[in-house]
């Protein structure tokens, strides 16, 4: 049995480990709050982006001479999938989970024979894929959203994206974040980014051919304005994802840090009993030996 | 919403990190890319582009708003105005010191801009200097 002096040292230390997880649990709290208010209230842009989209394209009416932002490259042999992640850890299965579904998907494409190509955002992913898929690993971008996402971060990631689409590096490109339910659940969410994908776009082009599109005027014209819109809208769409997998990262190391200021707090009970016994067992014994030398003179 | 859509514009202004404003107004003016227009109920679908500039909210006959936004995309049907801004400001809150540094901040990059940072520099002056014009006019830009 350990000595008493041995299990004073352990309860100590684990005391003090809740006290980190504790702390780390109200921190994440607060941060939580505000990340989930500002990806609240990103979400009425992403929607009424989607919709002025979604419009555009039934105005349209056929999607030829599109720029290749919204219908792609007519090709879908090099896939690009942007693996969102968190640059530090702590935080229960949030990189875990990215990671399992990114490795899923490269092995779905490859079975199939297509060519697959990683970007990460976090340093997470980076480290977690590098062991085994680092030839496909693109770039890496960190220090996104240390403080709060800006703007500025998403504009980075999708300048990043653009610029390689543009070189002809890749056809379709997939974005997968946590989607922000609740702290207890994020939901692993691939989203196909480039091309656009409309949720009625088969059943638009259907209806196109019945039904008069909508005599939308475009000011200046439906050219330019796609050729602004398109990037933008990129660019909303990874800011979007960008904000969900902040507020999921913070949920989750708020989850992760309640569980183990619980585990440490159930830890410390276990070794405090098992202190006491031990201090009994030894008192008792020391009066056992006192007794039996009385008797024995 | 059948009685209010044939007198009231429903008015959208949203920018990618938050809802600037969403009511119902009489008439609402835009800076176009290609000129100002202004959406009264039962306007013609259109969507254009938006320049840096002032869009007014009009109630009952007067301006009861002035946002300055810095550009972006607005789409108009018979119902609804939507203004999609990069950024987002009324225009009564701008710091009419911090506009002007930022023009002088925005002249000297445009100057010094490589072939790579011209582009970007130049949107950056041209929102500069509609923001100096809307803070000096108090929005009154017409």
């Amino acid at each position: 049995m350990a000595g008493l002096k041995e299990l004073k040292t352990r309860i100590d230390s684990v005391k003090s480990t809740q006290k980190i997880t504790s702390a780390m649990k109200m921190v994440a709290a607060s941060r939580l709050r505000r990340a989930q208010e500002a990806a609240e209230a990103a979400r009425p842009f992403a929607e009424r982006m989607e919709r002025m989209i979604a419009g555009m394209v039934e105005g349209l009416g056929s999607t030829e001479g599109a720029p290749p932002l919204l219908v792609g490259t007519g090709r879908d042999e090099v896939h690009l999938l942007v693996a969102m992640t968190s640059d530090r850890g702590l935080c229960g299965g949030f990189n875990a989970s990215i990671v399992r579904s990114v490795r899923q998907q490269i092995a779905e494409l490859e079975s199939i024979g297509k060519t697959v190509k990683v970007l990460c955002v976090g340093r997470k992913a980076r480290d977690q894929l590098r062991r085994d898929h680092g030839d496909k690993i693109v770039d890496t971008f960190e220090d996104i959203g240390r403080t709060a996402v800006t703007l500025e971060d998403a504009r980075k990631v999708t300048a990043r994206i653009v610029e390689l689409f543009d070189a002809g590096e890749f056809d379709v490109c997939t974005v997968t974040y946590n989607r922000f339910v609740s702290a207890m659940t994020q939901i692993v969410t691939p989203q196909q980014v480039i091309p656009v994908s409309i949720e009625d776009e088969a059943g638009g082009e259907e209806a196109a051919s019945g039904v008069i599109p909508a005599a939308t005027e475009f000011e200046p014209d439906d050219d330019v304005i796609l050729k602004v819109l398109l990037p933008k809208n990129l660019e909303v769409q990874i800011l979007h994802g960008l904000l969900e997998s902040n507020a999921s990262e913070h949920g989750a190391r708020m989850s992760a840090m309640d569980n183990a200021t619980r585990n440490a707090g159930e830890m410390i009970d276990a070794l405090s009993l098992q202190f006491n016994r031990t201090r009994q067992a030894k008192i008792t014994s020391e009066l056992i030996e006192i007794i039996s030398g009385a008797e024995a003179v | 919403m059948a009685d209010s859509a044939a007198d009231k514009v429903d008015f959208d202004l949203v920018t990618p990190l938050n809802l600037v404003a969403s009511e119902e107004v009489d008439m609402v003016v835009v800076p176009g890319g290609a000129g100002d227009f202004g959406v009264l109920p039962g306007h013609a679908p259109l969507i254009s582009t938006v320049r840096p500039g002032v869009v007014e909210v009009h109630q009952g006959g007067s301006v009861t708003s002035r946002i300055f936004v810095e550009g972006g995309f607005a789409e108009a049907n018979a119902e609804r105005c939507t203004v999609l801004a990069d950024a987002a400001q009324l225009v009564d809150e701008i710091d009419a010191g911090a506009a002007s540094r930022r023009l002088d901040a925005a002249k000297e990059a445009a100057g010094s801009a490589g072939d790579d940072g011209k582009a970007a520099a130049e949107t950056e002056l041209r929102i500069a200097e509609a923001l100096v014009l809307a803070a000096g006019a108090g929005g009154d830009v017409h």
